[in-house]
């Protein structure tokens, strides 16, 4: 699959941004962390920040990105307009619980109740992005069971790696949630390796010979309909040679886990604010180490369609 | 199922509209009944040679649609996907728009715009001056020309021999091997008989002639489960669909075939009864070597050829249907001895040198597939003969009951024809279809009229003696029968500038296109004034050796001045060979002007009843265009030709559509044979009709006459069909047609190489005279393969146009250059192993005449010793409208740069042209190629390349985007 | 709605013979000149006559080389919208865009629905989709919704364009939810088959496979030639022939 930068930084961005969400709503609610002001703006900026940000870019791969209002109809069966209405619907919640912690300074009572609902909507629509390519038949990669854990693992993350760094900026961190954060990096690392090892063994029951109905043998693509490349190949027919595949599956693991870890672990060993730039630093390499990741994961998903193609 | 009345070859149950075509209450908002069109108009395809009906749909005055005319004979409401890209060749960006007259140096395509009237007067001074001198100096050549019996004509009245079509670098081996045999052959001659066969043997077809009509019956005989073969040695379209595909080597069909008839002939299977009466297997030959009618029949004091009664034990008639006439033996007469032709066919190829084994390997088919596919043969032939219930009489007034048939049929065409051995392999063709009795019998290959006609027909080429201001006595294009009817002068030298009809090419039916550039270049046989062609790119894809033939369109002499001195061109498109040009008329396209499918041309005929057709503009030019046959017939009138003028000099006729109505060119045989005579009731002959357009638009642009069912079969005997033959004006006489097995013009040429008759061969053409025209059918190595080393140059090299361009100008058409703008060379994939070569590879293709460099794409299904590609994808960068980052002008390649227009020298050091010896014919297929990988930093782009053209006044560039059909649909949603 | 019909009155569709195509595009073109000007006019064509053509199509033809132990074969392949029972491009889409009809199975785009989110095309497994860039929504093959029940044409031409066209007689138009319709049939005769059919989209459009090296291959049992036994060999038998 083409890895549309729109794409990748959407689904990135937004998983970080509801991952942060959703541990604000939950953790601020609950009193575990402060109702400041400042750290209210920075860390809800942050986070709707992110998720606005995810959303635009989406919008930007849209063909009629003014019609995307159409978009929220279809809930019923669409994975897709499942997370616009789910990622609207988080506004409302997450917007009440922004204001109640920025401008009342307040994040307990009916506060509390909208910061659970907002993790509750972060979840959800982190679930209905992750489903958007799990549903996805055609591309055997993405229909699998390491689709949907994956994107809330790295929702949660980002987002806890992000919380953290905001702790630690505000000089407020916190030990568990430093744990926390280098144990989900570790479960992140964990997943995408075990999701890389079973997508390297998938078989895919799905070949040339049933693509075309041409049972046995070999099925070998002669000429195609076209000699240039047309939307299909363009949007579907990606393909990234071994050695880059390679490289950049490294260049994630270094970036997204490897080095955030390491960064993590020093974080604890440092007072601030050395704990604090090394927190910071975690969680902007992470970011890059997830674009990356992100990229892969449209770089190296294969559609059926390619078989027609030879591909 | 839908009531509506079966119609076109589309009409099976599972094609038919749904029992309701009510819309259903969707409720969707979908108009499921927009308005198509305006109007409907029908006329005749030319996205190539086939003619298919077309119904153009006209909206607002564009073209919205054009699908296949349903009751037309040729394609029967389907079309191809050239037909239905129609739309994007009309509205083509690199439609001329105006004349042009070169201002910068020839070949630049630096030009001015000038009016038609200067245009007219530029060419008449010329063309009136080389009239009054020596009236050969004009060549006039046209391409895919639909309208020869104009173009020759004018030639003819102009009083030049030096008129041709493609057809001599296309397939005129084809059309001589049948015409020369049987009297008609493949394509326009003929088609098998596709209801009915249960064997179809298919040779040497790409994407060919005819494109429609084959597909339609390939579908039918699948559908009947009849045995399709395909020997080919690439297993692309109709190959890709064979029951049986043989992977021959090319330029060896003759020998496969010869290893067939070695079978049938060694195992008894031939139609004795059928030989003896409708060919000359019993006419007596002369078997006197130094005599002067060595080789020739025995003929009775009328003329007569003779055979031998075995019973009555002496000669008699040939065609005396009550003698016994022996078909094996030898016999003396007079004093001389002879035997019959069938005795000389089986001591030819019972020798074992035609045996399966010992043509297996150069074949590369196994001896056993050749035994197997001869079993097959004589199974269907002998075992499976069908029987229609349908009395007829034949020519000599015998009555039968029924029709027999041997229900198997074959097609040929250019992987035979274009060998310089495929004027005797169409030869062998037709001869294995003979020995079976399967030739214009029910199952068989049946002909199409006007043919059959006497083999060889008449008349023979008009050019021996050219005079100014005088008109050629016939057409500059016939057949041959002896070398007397040659073209030549006292010394043996052509009087036509391609040296057709002379010594190097005798039996050159269609002329020899291919060699007029470098002739004229050459002063070889003589310097000409102008070139005026139409309708080619010679300057490219339709010449051999185009690097060498685009020098010597701009070479000039020692003053400066081009050899080729004046060259007008014709053409609709900014093509290749425009900018060569000094003066450019453009002409419209297809759906812009008047044409006639013409009988006297080439026609559109079924093998069940004769047929024509018209085109008619269906949309007004938006240019300064005008039809080349209105302007040559203006020009003619200018000229003053006889024939264009009447008597006080005026214009006779007033563009194409007056002559195609007026002309005739015998009292009451006009173009057009449907709706003759005053009150348009006549067919065939008849006075002019001035309403026969308006008859021929209101029935669908096409006339056809369908036969009685008597008259279906054995045409070249069948008293019926004969008399009805004779009526039309397509032969002379209602003679029965005898297939000459045995050809006694061609051996005539061969008696003149001993020295024999009046017009003898120059002393070193006797040896190849000798050797080549042969009476018999044989098989000689293709003369590349037996030229070069085959160690250094292991490779054939074929070409073949892809079925979307087949005879066709795809490259400027937004659809179809979308399916193919790159063309790769396949090769086989144990080839590329043994060469180090994989997928995608840039390699350099050389032969002995030069090299190219493109992309492979390795595949399984060729003959290992043969690479292919597509033909005339590549382009020039600044013709056709095209983009300079096309990929037709990076990455698409040309094969004509590499194959050579001439052969190697023989042993006097003479050099002829690439082509058949017998009839002239381009071999494109005898190339020889190696393979090279090339250096890494040479990937990625073809060579050689040439400058781009400049562009014509007033060319826009081309559109960055096409939204073609949207002002459609804009129309009909503000009309809601 | 992209919730899925629960069941079709009719399942039109198209029978694709492989044994019988040539690839000679007759169908691809057919259908871009039908469709550029109808029911979703224009199929766009980017970069026409330069180096990087990208168009619109709804129907396009591949070639392959099927080899197995029985030997190799040369298949042309025209692929176009099979309208499956269980489109998933109908229920990924989030605008009602996509949808079935329930009348009679087609599946279709209402182009002013469509936001241009491409998920349809990546959720159809066969390619059946391809994107307008310059008008910014998704399109596909109509099944010609606009012939098949076109007031304006003639009754005997009211079939999908690529039908009409197709040269070899390779393509068939029909119900193919009534097993009694002649396009069932000769599924059931030919032993069409699904694409993909490991996928569960259910496909409506059948191929049948190529006839090579199957019991219904064409083929002649023809007893291998012996050479005539007469006295005198081949002449010999001819005289004999002459002579009865």
């Amino acid at each position: 699959m083409h890895p549309a930068f729109s794409v990748v930084f959407f689904t990135t961005a937004t998983g970080a941004g509801y991952g942060l969400l959703a541990l604000l709503g939950v953790l601020a609610g609950q009193g575990f962390v402060p109702p400041d002001f400042w750290f209210g703006l920075v860390g809800m900026g942050l986070a709707l920040g992110l998720i606005l940000a995810g959303l635009l870019s989406s919008a930007g791969h849209l063909g009629r990105p003014e019609r995307a209002w159409r978009a929220f109809s279809q809930w019923r069966s669409s994975w897709l307009s499942r997370e616009g209405v789910a990622s609207v619907a988080t506004f409302v919640p997450a917007g009440l619980f922004a204001v109640g912690w920025v401008f009342l300074g307040r994040t307990d009572g009916w506060m509390a109740i909208a910061g659970l609902l907002a993790a509750i909507g972060a979840v959800v629509t982190v679930c209905t992005t992750g489903m958007i390519y799990a549903s996805l038949k055609p591309i055997a990669q993405w229909h699998s069971r390491f689709t949907l854990p994956g994107y809330l693992i790295f929702s949660a993350m980002t987002g806890s790696v992000l919380l953290n760094a905001l702790l630690q900026g505000f000089a407020i961190g916190s030990n568990t949630l430093l744990a926390v954060s280098v144990l989900l990096t570790l479960l992140g690392w964990g997943w995408k390796l075990a999701t890389w090892r079973y997508n390297d063994r998938l078989e895919i029951p799905t070949t040339a010979n049933t693509a075309t109905g041409l049972a046995h043998g070999t099925v070998r693509s002669l000429e195609w309909p076209h000699t240039e490349e047309n939307y299909l190949l363009k949007e579907m027919g990606f393909r990234i040679a071994r050695k880059h595949k390679a490289r950049l599956r490294q260049i994630t693991q270094v970036l997204a886990f490897a080095l955030p870890t390491l960064l993590l672990i020093a974080a604890f060993a440092l007072p601030w604010p050395y704990a604090a730039v090394l927190s910071a630093l975690a969680a902007i390499v992470q970011f890059a180490g997830m674009l990356v990741e992100r990229w892969l994961f449209f770089a190296e998903a294969k559609h059926t369609v390619t078989l027609y193609y030879g591909r | 199922m839908s009531q509506v009345p079966l119609r076109g070859a589309n009409s099976a149950p599972s094609q038919r509209p749904l029992a309701d075509t009510r819309a259903p209450d969707e409720g969707d908002g979908v108009d499921t009944s927009p308005d198509v069109s305006d109007s409907i108009a029908k006329t005749t395809c030319y996205m190539c040679a086939c003619r298919c009906g077309i119904d153009v749909h006209i909206k607002d005055g564009k073209v919205r649609y054009i699908n296949g005319n349903k009751d037309h004979p040729v394609n029967r409401g389907v079309l191809c996907g050239k037909g239905s890209a129609g739309i994007m060749q009309h509205y083509s960006p690199a439609r001329l728009k105006k004349p042009l007259l070169r201002t910068g140096p020839r070949g630049s395509g630096e030009f001015r715009e000038i009016e038609w009237e200067e245009a007219f007067s530029i060419a008449t001074e010329r063309l009136l001056k080389i009239r009054r001198t020596d009236p050969k100096k004009l060549a006039f050549f046209t391409g895919r020309d639909q309208s020869q019996s104009l173009t020759g004509w004018w030639a003819s009245q102009f009083g030049t021999p030096n008129f041709a079509a493609h057809g001599g670098f296309c397939s005129v081996n084809m059309a001589a091997g049948g015409l020369y045999t049987i009297g008609g052959s493949f394509w326009e001659f003929g088609e098998p008989d596709w209801d009915n066969t249960k064997y179809f043997m298919l040779f040497g077809v790409a994407e060919d002639h005819d494109s429609n009509p084959i597909k339609i019956g390939l579908g039918k005989l699948k559908a009947r489960g009849a045995k399709v073969v395909s020997i080919n040695p690439c297993r692309t379209g109709y190959n890709a669909i064979a029951d049986d595909w043989i992977g021959i080597r090319p330029g060896t069909d003759g020998l496969f075939v010869f290893a067939l008839i070695h079978e049938l002939l060694k195992a008894g299977r031939v139609d004795l009864d059928y030989l003896l009466r409708y060919t000359n297997a019993h006419a007596l030959v002369i078997q006197e070597p130094d005599v002067a009618d060595d080789g020739l029949f025995v003929r009775d004091s009328d003329g007569n050829p003779l055979a031998w009664d075995r019973v009555a034990k002496v000669p008699v008639s040939a065609t005396d249907t009550d003698a016994k006439p022996a078909l094996t033996g030898s016999f003396t007469i007079d004093g001389c001895r002879c035997v019959p032709v069938f005795q000389l066919i089986a001591d030819r190829y019972l020798h074992e040198s035609y045996s399966p084994d010992a043509v297996a390997e150069r074949c590369g088919i196994s001896a056993d597939t050749i035994r197997r596919i001869a079993a097959e043969l004589a199974h269907v032939a002998f075992e499976q003969a069908i029987e229609l219930p349908v009395a007829w009489t034949d020519w000599a007034g015998r009555r039968h009951e029924t029709i027999k048939g041997r229900p198997v049929s074959m097609h040929a065409m250019r992987g035979i024809s274009a060998h310089s051995n495929g004027f005797h392999t169409c030869r062998a063709i037709h001869l294995l279809q003979v020995l079976l009795g399967t030739v214009d019998v029910p199952g068989g290959f049946r002909f199409k009229p006007p043919y059959p006609r006497s083999a060889p027909p008449g008349p023979k080429p008009a050019g021996k003696t050219v005079r100014p201001m005088m008109p050629l006595e016939g057409m500059p294009l016939g057949f041959v029968c002896g070398p007397d009817d040659l073209l030549v002068d006292d010394a043996g030298t052509p009087i036509r500038i391609d040296k057709a009809y002379s010594w190097d090419a005798p039996l050159a039916a269609h002329g020899l296109m291919h060699t007029v550039i470098r002739n004229a270049w050459a002063g070889d046989p003589y310097r000409i004034d102008t070139l005026m062609m139409y309708m080619s790119n010679v300057a490219w894809n339709s010449s051999m050796n185009t690097v060498e033939t685009m020098a010597m369109l701009t070479d000039s002499d020692e003053a400066g001045k081009y050899k080729i001195p004046f060259i007008i061109y014709s053409d609709a498109y900014y093509s290749e060979t425009v900018p060569f040009a000094d003066l450019v008329l453009p002409d419209t396209t297809y759906l812009e002007r008047h044409d006639c499918i013409s009988l006297l041309d080439r026609p559109i005929s079924h093998a069940d009843g004769p047929g024509d057709a018209i085109r008619h503009p269906v949309v007004e030019p938006d240019r300064d265009v005008r039809p080349f046959q209105t302007v040559l017939i203006e020009l003619g009138a200018r000229l003053g030709l006889p024939g264009f003028v009447d008597d006080d000099g005026s214009a006779k006729y007033h563009g194409y559509a007056d002559y195609i109505v007026n002309h005739e060119r015998t009292p009451g045989i006009g173009p057009l044979a449907g709706w003759r005579g005053k009150d348009g009731n006549a067919i065939g002959k008849g006075e002019a009709n001035p309403d026969q357009l308006q008859r021929y638009i209101d029935n669908g642009g096409f006339w056809h006459h369908d036969f009685a069912d008597d008259q279906r079969y054995y045409k070249m005997a069948n008293r019926s069909y004969l008399a009805f033959a004779e009526n039309m004006g397509f032969i002379p006489k209602a003679e029965p047609i005898v297939f000459q097995l045995y050809s006694e013009p061609i051996q005539r040429f061969r008696l003149a190489a001993r020295g024999h008759g009046r017009m003898l061969p120059p002393e070193a053409e006797r040896g190849r005279i000798e050797t080549y025209m042969d009476p018999l059918p044989f098989w000689y190595a293709p003369f590349e393969e037996a030229t070069v080393d085959t160690q250094t140059y292991p490779l054939h090299a074929l070409t073949q146009r892809p079925m979307h361009m087949y005879h066709s100008w795809g490259s400027q058409n937004a659809w179809l250059r979308q399916i193919t703008s790159q063309n790769r060379l396949f090769v086989h994939n144990r080839t590329a192993a043994s060469l180090g070569l994989v997928d995608d590879d840039w390699v350099w293709i050389e032969s002995i005449n030069g090299k190219v460099k493109g992309q492979i794409k390795l595949i399984d299904g060729v003959n290992a010793d043969t690479v292919w590609t597509w033909n005339a994808i590549g382009k020039r960068r600044g013709s056709w409208g095209l983009k300079d980052d096309a990929a037709e002008s990076n990455r698409g390649f040309l094969l004509n740069h590499i194959i050579g227009d001439q052969t190697s020298a023989d042993a006097n050091g003479k050099r002829y042209s690439n082509s058949d010896p017998v009839t002239g014919q381009a071999a494109w297929f005898d190339l020889r190629v190696r393979i090279v990988k090339c250096a890494a930093e040479e990937a990625g782009f073809t060579e050689p390349r040439f400058e781009r053209f400049q562009q014509p006044p007033r060319f826009e560039p081309s559109p960055d985007k096409l939204s073609f059909g949207a002002e459609f649909r804009m129309k009909r949603e503000a009309a809601e | 709605m992209t919730c899925l019909p629960a069941h079709t009155d009719k399942k039109l569709g198209l029978v694709i013979d492989l044994d019988t195509c040539v690839g000679c595009q007759a169908c691809v073109t057919a259908c871009k000149e039908w469709n550029t000007g109808g029911h979703m006019a224009p199929l766009t064509d980017i970069d026409p006559y330069g180096g990087n053509a990208d168009g619109v199509w709804f129907n396009r033809v591949h070639s392959y080389e099927h080899t197995t132990e029985m030997g190799g074969r040369t298949v042309n392949f025209p692929r176009s919208c099979l309208h499956c029972e269980q489109p998933a491009c109908v229920t990924v889409c989030p605008t009602g865009a996509s949808y079935k009809r329930a009348s009679d199975g087609i599946v279709l785009v209402d182009e002013d629905k469509c936001i241009g989110c491409k998920l349809c095309s990546w959720a159809c497994p066969y390619g059946a989709r391809e994107f307008d860039t310059d008008i910014g929504v998704m399109k596909k093959c109509t099944l010609c919704v606009d012939r098949i029940y076109n007031d304006n044409l003639a009754e005997e031409d009211r079939v999908p364009a690529c039908v009409a066209a197709c040269p070899t007689s390779a393509r068939h138009f029909g119900d193919l939810g009534d097993p009694e319709s002649a396009v069932s049939r000769l599924v059931v005769e030919r032993s069409g088959v699904d694409l993909m059919p490991e996928l569960g989209y259910r496909p409506t459009n059948k191929y049948l496979p190529p006839r090579a090296h199957t019991q219904r291959a064409a083929s002649v049992p023809a007893p291998a030639l012996e050479p005539v036994r007469a006295e005198g060999g081949f002449l010999g038998w001819v005289d004999r022939m002459l002579s009865n």
